[in-house]
């Protein structure tokens, strides 16, 4: 009895989750391994349109006899590489009428004609050419011969199918196009805007964490940056910046504060000195670090509040008695509590940060050294149209990930067993 | 002691005098104001001593004339260095010099010899100093969005800094660039687009995740915990490395350029956090419910719409926005599907609008608004059900 139930659970519950399962599976675990599959192949962009056949019907009546009409058949192969084999034409008409000009490879029954064209190289072009006559003399409707769409059908090779494998893309992935620059780069970029949004989380939450007027206002206010759509929010800050009449630009020249407009978004290096000490800032790669951390640090705001939040008061009544000061106590009771927190949020903004593509793209589209890995698969699959590149570098991307997760889970395990 | 506390009082009191005013310049600067310098040795200055006279009266004359007493001196003396500055200005320096006065009026000789208090001082201040510094960064961008989108071509490329809106002129001449998108740019189009594929997105999500997170919740079955886990797992995982076999894929289904892609891609991506986020709530309904469903011999289709559904609301709820925003949101996967600009959602039009250098900034920034305006209310009305849903289950400890 009690087994029964418990099939019947089983069975409800497969039920139940399927349908998500499913759906999840095919569009995010089948194209990873799909993705697997492209990295290993030569595939351009132009490669994954399957040809097909195609056809435009174009009906032009014969002057002085209605009953005889002509009907052209514009006929290609879509594709400009690959070639189309056994394309078969079908195409019907009204019960009243005869061709007259039957091609070869044509026949007509029924009032069906049908042809087999046999293999069309790429790039194929034909006109063919049908006259008809109605046999009872009646007119012709030309509106209802038009309507009528041929069909036609053939077979060809699909190249992301067929079993060529080759380990090029990798190649060129990892020892060409300055991989260790871009490597960098994603670096930089995960790096400083993870720990910055995060530095910034805690700075708002402890901020927000006191009571003053307008504070739940101000909570929401916080969190505008990651709920506002990115696309307006780059653009935005593109006017904000730019060099020519851009409003920053123009507050700093009003106050006299730098002689000539910088380019904050459009140049790669810009020398600072400091005390003698010469070094060259990556300027845009800065500003979009800048972008990415004032966009995601209400996320770290919002959970690292909810944590302090939950920090039983006692605590901070029991370090008041002890005479502790408010330095002691942000350093000995509230950076403890909310350690978990802050080692969670690194991991996750740490993988999103390193897959962030929009951000870069709106800014600068990859350009004056923000190109990232992310920026780098777009580049190389649309830009240059090398699916099987771009492939090969989200493949990195994915490997890159996996190790970071791997050591950060045995770094954190290693620091969960000594406490 | 006791100096060096009251000198680090002025100081640290002074800078965010200092930060005020320069806030206040800045602002003033994009009324059209035609103010060049921040004047900061003299604010400097005036700050330090109204700090020290601060201490130095104490109580001997009631804090409220006190305010108004400093702060009228301050006007007037700021009012004769830089002059023809108009009254609203003056007021508004008048007060912020009255908030400043009536912050610091809870310092005196006294408290300043208390244990850390330059420690206390400092994280005053600095949350003060922190509020309005981040209200600032955070809300100029939306700040410029808006003017900018009433602002025409020629004014803003003769004063680039004048972001006064003349409210006298014309409602269609205000309203020139939103008008003109709707009209030339079919951005009436893409709003109904973009609707159909959030509301159609939320919709599907909620049907598929609803049943799932309920077996995740309640029912006992083989492969639970690896369900559970790989949910987290494909939530973590990079967008990026879906869009060149997906963008493969599509093609050859011919499902690029078409609301159905986008539909099943965007269901597929938000369906993890949807049932991550129901399966938590739903696991604190009580159990007792469902066992009384059981007997009187309701099925689960019967225990999930009677039961959990009505029991549910503010959690459904609340994820139904959260998708909602993110497919509103969402830009890589439009990028990627969308090239007919008949099926464009409102974030790729804006970003095809901008392709074309010749675009005039006001008509993108007037697209930046309608595309931000309905997420930033949505989020602003539904707060509460938000916030709870992004923390609620997301991290814990």
């Amino acid at each position: 009895m009690n087994d029964t139930l418990a099939n019947t659970e089983k069975k409800t519950a497969y039920i139940l989750t399927l349908p998500a399962v499913l759906l999840v599976f095919s569009i995010i675990l089948f194209p990873i391994f799909a993705n697997i599959w492209i990295s290993f192949k030569e595939v351009e962009l132009k490669d994954i349109r399957i040809p097909e056949p195609r056809v435009k019907k174009i009906v032009k009546s014969i002057s002085d006899e209605p009953t005889k009409i002509k009907i052209l058949y514009k006929l290609r192969n879509s594709s400009l590489i690959q070639k189309i084999r056994d394309v078969s034409f079908k195409d019907i008409f009204p019960k009243n009428f005869e061709i007259e000009n039957l091609d070869s490879r044509c026949s007509y029954k029924k009032y069906t004609l049908k042809c087999e064209f046999g293999n069309w190289p790429a790039k194929y072009k034909e006109n063919f050419q049908v006259i008809l006559t109605t046999n009872d003399g009646s007119e012709i409707d030309k509106k209802k011969l038009k309507s009528i769409k041929p069909k036609l059908d053939g077979k060809s090779d699909n190249i992301l199918l067929n079993t060529k494998f080759t380990l090029k893309n990798f190649k060129k992935v990892l020892f060409e196009n300055e991989f260790i620059d871009l490597l960098l780069t994603t670096f930089y970029y995960t790096f400083f805007g993870t720990v910055g949004s995060i530095v910034f989380g805690i700075l708002t939450a402890q901020m927000v964490n006191q009571k003053f007027f307008g504070r739940t206002f101000m909570r929401s206010v916080l969190l505008f940056p990651y709920v506002a759509p990115v696309v307006a929010l780059a653009y935005t800050w593109e006017l904000l910046l730019d060099p020519n009449s851009g409003t920053l630009n123009s507050l700093l020249l009003n106050y006299q504060i730098i002689e000539t407009p910088i380019n904050l978004l459009g140049q790669k290096y810009i020398e600072i000195s400091i005390l003698d000490f010469d070094f060259k800032l990556r300027l845009a790669l800065t500003t979009v670090i800048m972008f990415e951390i004032w966009r995601y640090f209400p996320l770290a705001f919002l959970f690292i509040l909810a944590r302090l939040q939950a920090i039983p008061k006692e605590l901070y009544e029991a370090a008041d008695v002890d005479g502790a000061s408010p330095f002691q106590k942000f350093f000995k009771i509230t950076l403890p509590q909310i350690t978990a927190v802050i080692s969670i949020l690194f991991m996750i903004r740490f993988i999103w940060n390193f897959n962030k593509f929009e951000d870069v793209f709106l800014l600068t589209g990859g350009a004056s050294g923000t190109r990232t890995l992310p920026i780098n698969v777009y580049q190389q699959g649309f830009a240059i149209s090398d699916i099987g590149m771009g492939s090969a570098v989200s493949i990195v991307i994915v490997v890159l990930l996996l190790m970071f997760m791997f050591f950060y889970f045995k770094l954190l395990g290693k620091r969960l067993d000594e406490n | 002691m006791r100096t060096k506390n009251t000198i680090l009082f002025s100081l640290i009191s002074t800078f965010f005098l200092i930060f005020l005013i320069s806030i206040w310049k800045i602002l003033a600067t994009l009324q059209g104001l035609s103010i060049n310098s921040f004047n900061i040795e003299i604010i400097f200055i005036f700050g330090f001593l109204i700090s020290l006279a601060h201490l130095g009266i104490g109580d001997k004359i009631k804090p409220f004339y006190k305010s108004i007493i400093f702060s009228s001196i301050f006007v007037f003396c700021d009012g004769y260095l830089i002059q023809k500055l108009p009254i609203w200005y003056n007021v508004g320096v008048f007060l912020i010099l009255y908030f400043f006065i009536n912050k610091i009026s809870k310092y005196s000789f006294i408290s300043l010899k208390e244990e850390y208090s330059t420690q206390v001082i400092l994280f005053d201040f600095l949350t003060l100093f922190g509020i309005l510094f981040f209200s600032f960064v955070i809300l100029f961008p939306f700040y410029m969005m808006l003017v900018t989108s009433f602002k025409t071509q020629i004014a803003l490329l003769v004063n680039p800094l004048d972001f006064s809106i003349n409210f006298g002129q014309d409602i269609k001449d205000l309203f020139k660039s939103y008008f003109v998108i709707f009209k030339s740019y079919k951005f009436g189009k893409y709003i109904v687009i973009s609707t159909i594929v959030s509301v159609g997105t939320v919709i599907i999500t909620l049907l598929f995740a609803i049943p799932a997170a309920y077996a995740v919740a309640r029912l006992n079955f083989f492969g639970k915990t690896f369900l559970s886990t790989s949910i987290l797992i494909i939530y973590m995982f990079p967008a990026i490395v879906l869009v060149i076999p997906l963008y493969t894929i599509f093609s050859q289904l011919g499902l690029r350029n078409s609301i159905e892609g986008l539909l099943i891609v965007y269901t597929a991506t938000t369906l993890p956090v949807a049932i991550y986020m129901l399966q938590g709530y739903f696991k604190s309904i009580p159990k007792e419910l469902e066992e009384a469903a059981i007997l009187d011999k309701l099925s689960w289709f019967g225990i999930i719409t009677k039961i959990i559904i009505p029991l549910s609301i503010p959690a459904i709820s609340s994820v139904a926005l959260y998708v909602f925003m993110i497919a509103w949101n969402e830009f890589l996967f439009s990028l990627m599907f969308l090239d007919n600009p008949n099926s464009f959602t409102l974030s790729r039009a804006i970003q095809y609008l901008s392709g074309d250098a010749e675009t005039p900034r006001q008509y993108l920034m007037a697209g930046s608004v309608v595309v931000t305006l309905p997420v930033l209310f949505i989020f602003v009305y539904f707060e509460k059900y938000l916030v709870s849903g992004l923390t609620a289950g997301s991290v814990k400890g």
